[in-house]
């Protein structure tokens, strides 16, 4: 028998959600929502009577001081509906749709001692009397979303909630010989495949020559482990590439860029080197102190994302962490970041496509995922940035990073042996997202909301968490002697790869099953969340298995590595599919592409007249206000960024909760080392010159990181190519230049790239109004992170100022860099080129601060990015709740264009990379003056007590004095 | 005199035991972290222990409401062991999450049916919050606040921690009684630290014994002088952090 219990809280006035709804119904123009009511559900299956139900609902499920329930058979009516509130709607996870609140109330209920067959939770919002399809339109539009939830409006017509029926064996041929190359692009389509025509061509070669068709799952086996997301096709392949500087060849684009300079790099430090492992394992790895080393990796999860923000951001950090505890034999997670794309905030909803989630409530949809699953799984979200830009309507971007250590000597695996047990440890697998490697593949399109819903997958924290804790007791104990996380592509990438020398022999009817039916191609490539593989040797598995008990966590052998050099799929005994491991890991055909880059545009530089008017008086609060710097703190303090008790440098601090530049933590609790991370983002500048972006985007992440003090001769880079269309010669130029500048900016810099991942064809299909099909690729986005290391956490150094009386220096070159600047974004300023960057002159600045903080002499540093010095000013007074006087004409201004009346405007505005805005105290200005030595230096002016922020013209027009609590204002204006 | 021994409970989800234990250790204990099942196990692993801590964190996921899960659990399983610890002299102390579970146990605020007298419900912003408040204590007979500051920093990260009594009467009886030992107060600009709209801006309680305290703020985070968020240039690195003086003065009161 079915029953449902509803919770409600006893203050009306608490329910935010019914609050939210009567806004929202306000918003979409749904008349007669004037109030409403919210409520949690929870659907119980059992044969118990009554009264044990009403029992559970007391004592488990409701807060005798705050909530009241009430307790209904599902068939037996409604009930009576609260007064003025008759339409009753019911928001339930899909059937199939993980249910993690479901399933711990079902254990709760276990431990209660009361027998349930299955438990649900749902959402009940009760509002006043509406039409069916407006309740339905306001509920898709605010608490549902269709890649997972059903919505209900009245009675409940639902018997069971039991679903799924075993499957029984079959096996289906896929027919390749005699196809044209249209019929084989149509089979790609149709099957999700996202393989090319030569790849199918290669795959019905195989095949022929061994006499048979493939079967499904071994071309779905072949199609995950040979998509974009699993091996980097396109980055990976050879280019004939036209550039600026005339025609190249590249056998392997990133072999001979990124992994060059790393190569090269490691090359000349030679005894000194202090990677650990470099693109080989799921991340990064680098020499920490004498007794750890540490690991990072940051992944996209965009197109999930796109459709389902909450679900799509969990899973993506959710993924992320799994690589990192899934690193040489186990890494503990200490930090987590992310980094969102999105379109303006503002964005009219006439120039939305159909299909597409507004980007103000996909933003909220993406942190509410990181905040629940990061915050779940105790490990603090330290670093980030937001990004707006219209170019990311339709599809955004949504990286999640984690930072790991661990034991020194652990960071390379143990070969798996021939012998070895396939132990799948975790979650259960379910039909969730399914498809994901080869859905992240293709373009997003306005109907992929509905043709992709089980690509979504949803997260579970909890079973992560426990996953972790039991990975990393095992990896203690030394148990296993590999382990790599069930990601993307699912078993059939996870035992693909840690087989593809040996080979292995599974029984898929082995994995456990959230629900019956699944298929043995749906097993072998559901990418249900929370499972790593390990390969365990036999006599290690009884104890394996005890630890497993401990923590809770399902620990199952699905089959054996064999040393066949075969994949031998079975199901109940039968032979399911086998699959030769060389022709599936080394028999892709090579990609070899055309690439092409003109020389950069080269617009005049042109000021509004508007921005001469403003003055900075004006366009300081604007561009503080802009989404891109104003404050993320709505976002910051829904994250836990303190757990684990490691935080040195938080993403708000000083009095004035100003904004941080990079963040750092404790590597280990009690000793001094600290890890800073820094991160790099040049969006604005992809469409205009995509080297000088990725040059600009390292310098910032860098930047991010000296400024509080990190040792310039221990950053680790890591690179996030997120690319529109890639089918045509153009954007692949352009992708061609971002590696080329990736290659010499980390030489120059002496900074090795250690990990990184790519996600290409980021581009948006719909159909206008008017019947034309339409598409848009995302600006060429390249996020870099930079991993940095402080010897000790006690002397770093944060952005806000100090003491009245501090002298303020402006350290790098400043010239006319305003292309692709706020001030451009805000339409103030128009043309000009993108900024270059001399990376040789940046590492001397980067080392010459890096000195002076070293020495003590540096009171407050803030690199400067967005906005130029003033926002980097405006920013530092806020921290510290203090003034500056500032004196513009003492800039050292290198610039060449004329800017007439707008020169203050200018050296105020201007984005010159490589350059530190830094508070010294005065006693101290002659020694950080020598310590600089030949480095470019300016005395810019003085941090004052009068709470106030003034800038002296360096053309003789009259001083501009803000008030900080404006300036704290603007800053501030931005919420969800 | 030994030094004193320390249990930090976890549970699926349970994620500031690390921390929480290197606190204890720092404050001259010496601990070890237990899985709530492990205990159940083995109930006489409490024997020779003077403190429990119930640490921060997401206990099976916060499902169905913070704390509650666990609660049912240690009610099930642990229950008698805890109370017998208690009544024998030892200390009990939950953290934010653990709080929420002392409240549901029956082991902090209960009547005599062990129903809860109060409980810690949904911030009054509706959402979680990670942030620092000032705290102003009165320590009555609670065994944790002993020679600790009047007023200090902490900071707080919760969704759930609105602290709500059964009863108006209820919370004036506490406040009699000398139990509502932790509030937040004022910054230095004179505006409210209250993160989550709290009863009498509640933020520790206590039972009549003063050796089981249950608090929302995070003490283990604030153990060195670098985890404030407005340290650098103000407050010397190598000082130690308000927090740790709590766990110092549990030590002192079982080594006494």
């Amino acid at each position: 028998m079915l029953w449902e219990v509803e919770v409600e809280g006893g203050d009306p006035a608490a329910d935010h959600a019914a609050r939210a709804l009567v806004a929202a119904a306000d918003g979409l123009g749904i008349p007669g929502i004037d109030s409403a009511r919210t409520a949690t559900g929870w659907l119980i299956e059992t044969d118990l009577p009554r009264a044990d139900v009403e029992r559970i609902a007391r004592q488990l499920l409701t807060d005798p001081i705050v909530e009241r329930c009430t307790v209904r058979a599902v068939d037996g009516g409604e009930g009576t509906a609260p007064a003025g509130l008759p339409t009753v709607v019911r928001v339930l996870p899909r059937p199939g749709v993980t249910d993690p609140a479901g399933d711990s109330a079902r254990a709760a209920i276990l431990l209660l001692g009361s027998p349930v067959t299955a438990v649900r939770s749902t959402r009940i919002v009760r509002l006043p009397a509406v039409d069916a399809a407006a309740a339905r339109r306001l509920a898709w539009k605010t608490i549902a979303s269709e890649a997972i939830h059903d919505v209900v409006v009245g009675p409940l017509a639902l018997e069971t909630l039991a679903g799924g029926r075993t499957w029984r064996f079959a096996s289906a041929e896929i027919v390749l010989e005699g196809r044209t190359e249209a019929a084989l692009e149509a089979l790609s389509r149709e099957r999700c495949l996202a393989l090319s025509v030569a790849e199918l061509a290669a795959i019905r070669d195989h095949y022929r020559s061994l006499g048979r068709a493939p079967l499904e799952i071994e071309l779905e086996t072949i199609a995950q482990t040979w998509s974009e997301h699993c091996c980097h096709k396109t980055l990976t392949a050879g280019y004939d590439h036209s550039g600026p500087d005339g025609v190249r060849r590249y056998d392997n684009l990133l072999k001979e860029t990124v992994f060059a300079a790393t190569r090269r790099i490691r090359e000349a430090l030679g005894a000194r080197d202090w990677c650990v492992s470099v693109f080989r394992d799921n991340s990064g790895v680098v020499r920490f102190d004498g007794d750890h080393d540490i690991c990072v990796k940051v992944e996209t999860h965009n197109h999930p994302s796109a459709i389902e923000p909450y679900g799509g951001a969990a899973t993506g950090l959710g993924g992320v962490i799994r690589d990192v505890l899934g690193t040489g034999l186990g890494a503990r997670p200490i930090a987590n970041l992310d980094v969102f794309c999105v379109g303006p905030p503002d964005t009219p909803p006439s120039d939305l496509p159909a299909g597409v989630i507004p980007p103000r409530r996909l933003l909220s949809g993406v942190v509410a995922g990181v905040r629940d699953y990061g915050n779940r799984m105790g490990i603090p979200t330290i670093a980030g940035a937001v990004a707006f830009d219209p170019g990311y309507v339709g599809n955004p971007l949504v990286f999640c990073g984690t930072v790991g250590i661990m034991p020194r000597g652990t960071a390379t695996q143990a070969a798996v042996e021939a012998g070895d047990l396939v132990v799948v440890a975790g979650g259960r697998t379910g039909r969730d997202g399914i498809h994901g490697a080869t859905f992240s593949s293709v373009e997003l399109s306005s109907a992929s909301e509905s043709q992709s819903g089980g690509a979504v997958q949803i997260g579970h924290a909890i079973n992560e968490k426990i996953l972790a804790d039991f990975v990393l007791e095992a990896a203690a104990e030394r148990l296993f002697h590999a382990i790599t996380d069930c990601g993307a592509g699912g078993l059939s990438s996870a035992v693909g790869e840690m087989g593809a020398t040996l080979g292995a022999d599974v029984d898929l009817e082995r994995v456990p099953l959230k629900y019956a039916g699944l298929s043995a191609t749906e097993v072998w490539i559901s990418e249900a969340q929370e499972r790593m593989v390990l390969a365990v040797p036999p006599a290690a598995w009884e104890r394996l298995a005890a630890v497993a008990a401990d923590e809770g966590v399902e620990a199952t052998v699905i089959g054996r590595f064999t040393g066949s050099g075969r994949l031998v799929l079975r199901w109940e005994g039968q032979v399911a599919g086998e699959l030769d491991c060389h022709f599936l890991h080394e028999g892709r055909p090579r990609l070899r592409l055309e690439s092409r880059t003109g020389a950069a545009a080269a617009a005049p530089l042109v000021w509004s007249p508007g921005a001469v008017d403003l003055g900075i008086g004006g366009c300081l609060p604007l561009l503080l206000a802009a989404p891109d710097v104003a404050s993320k703190e709505w976002i910051i303090r829904q994250y836990d960024h303190e757990v684990q008790g490691g935080s040195v440098v938080k993403p708000l601090l000083g009095p004035g909760e100003g904004p941080a530049d990079g963040t750092v933590i404790r590597g280990v609790l009690g000793r001094e080392r600290g890890i800073v991370i820094g991160i790099g983002l040049r969006h604005r500048l992809g469409d205009l010159d995509p080297y000088r972006m990725a040059a600009g985007s390292i310098v910032e992440a860098v930047a991010n990181a000296i400024a509080v003090g990190a040792d310039p001769a221990r950053l680790a880079l890591l690179d996030n190519f997120c690319w529109g269309d890639c089918r045509r010669p153009e954007p692949l130029g352009a992708l061609v230049e971002a590696c080329r500048a990736c290659h010499d900016v980390a030489l120059a810099l002496e900074a090795p790239f250690v990990s990184g991942k790519d996600s290409l064809n980021n581009v948006f299909a719909w159909t206008s109004p008017d019947g034309t099909r339409r598409e848009r690729s995302i600006p060429h986005t390249l996020l870099i992170t930079a991993l940095g290391q402080v010897e000790d956490v006690r002397r770093v150094v944060t952005p806000d100022f100090k003491h009245a009386g501090d002298r303020i220096a402006l350290v790098g070159t400043s010239g006319d860099d305003l292309a692709g600047s706020q001030l451009a974004a805000a339409g103030l300023v128009a043309g000009g080129t993108a900024p270059a960057v001399d990376a040789p002159a940046c590492r001397r600045v980067f080392e010459a601060v890096a000195r002076a903080i070293r020495a003590g002499l540096v009171a407050a540093c803030h690199d400067c990015a967005d906005g130029g010095v003033a926002v980097a000013v405006a920013e530092m007074a806020i921290g510290g709740g203090l003034g500056a006087e500032i004196d513009l004409a003492a800039v050292d201004w290198s610039g060449a264009a004329d800017h007439g009346p707008a020169l203050d405007l200018a050296v105020a505005f201007a984005e010159s990379p490589g350059r530190f805005v830094v508070a010294v105290p005065a006693s101290a200005a002659e020694a950080f003056a020598a310590a600089l030595g030949a480095i470019g230096m300016a005395w810019i002016g003085t941090v004052t007590a009068a709470p106030e922020v003034t800038f002296r013209s360096r053309t003789g027009a009259p001083a501009v004095t803000i008030p900080l609590d404006h300036l704290d204002r603007a800053w501030r204006t931005r919420s969800e | 005199m030994l030094s004193p021994r320390v249990v930090v409970l976890r549970a699926p989800g349970t994620n500031c035991d690390r921390e929480t234990l290197h606190a204890f250790e720092r404050a001259g204990a010496i601990g070890r972290r237990v899985h709530v099942r492990a205990l159940a196990r083995r109930p006489a692993l409490l024997d020779d222990v003077q403190i429990v801590c119930i640490p921060g964190g997401f206990s099976y996921g916060d499902d169905i409401a913070s704390g509650r899960i666990f609660a049912l659990e240690v009610r099930t399983r642990l229950g008698d062991a805890l109370r017998r610890f208690r009544d024998r002299g030892g200390l009990v102390l939950g953290i934010c999450n653990g709080f929420q579970v002392l409240l549901q146990t029956g082991l902090l605020l209960a009547d005599p049916d062990g129903r809860p007298l109060a409980t810690l419900a949904h911030n009054a912003s509706g959402r979680f919050v990670d942030r620092w408040v000032r705290l102003r204590l009165d320590p009555g007979p609670c065994r944790f606040l002993h020679g600790v500051a009047a007023e200090f920093d902490l900071p707080v990260a919760h969704g759930e921690g609105r602290f709500v009594t059964r009863s108006p009467a209820e919370l004036d009886r506490l406040a009699n009684a000398g139990q509502l030992v932790l509030r937040y107060t004022a910054d230095d600009h004179g505006v409210t630290t209250n993160p989550n709209g709290s009863a009498a801006d509640v933020a520790g309680v206590c039972d009549e014994t003063g050796r089981v305290f249950g608090m929302m703020p995070h003490p283990e985070r604030f153990v060195d002088a670098t985890q404030h968020p407005a340290w650098t240039g103000r407050l010397d690195p190598a000082a130690t952090g308000a927090g740790l003086a709590l766990f110092a003065a549990a030590v002192r009161a079982v080594s006494a």
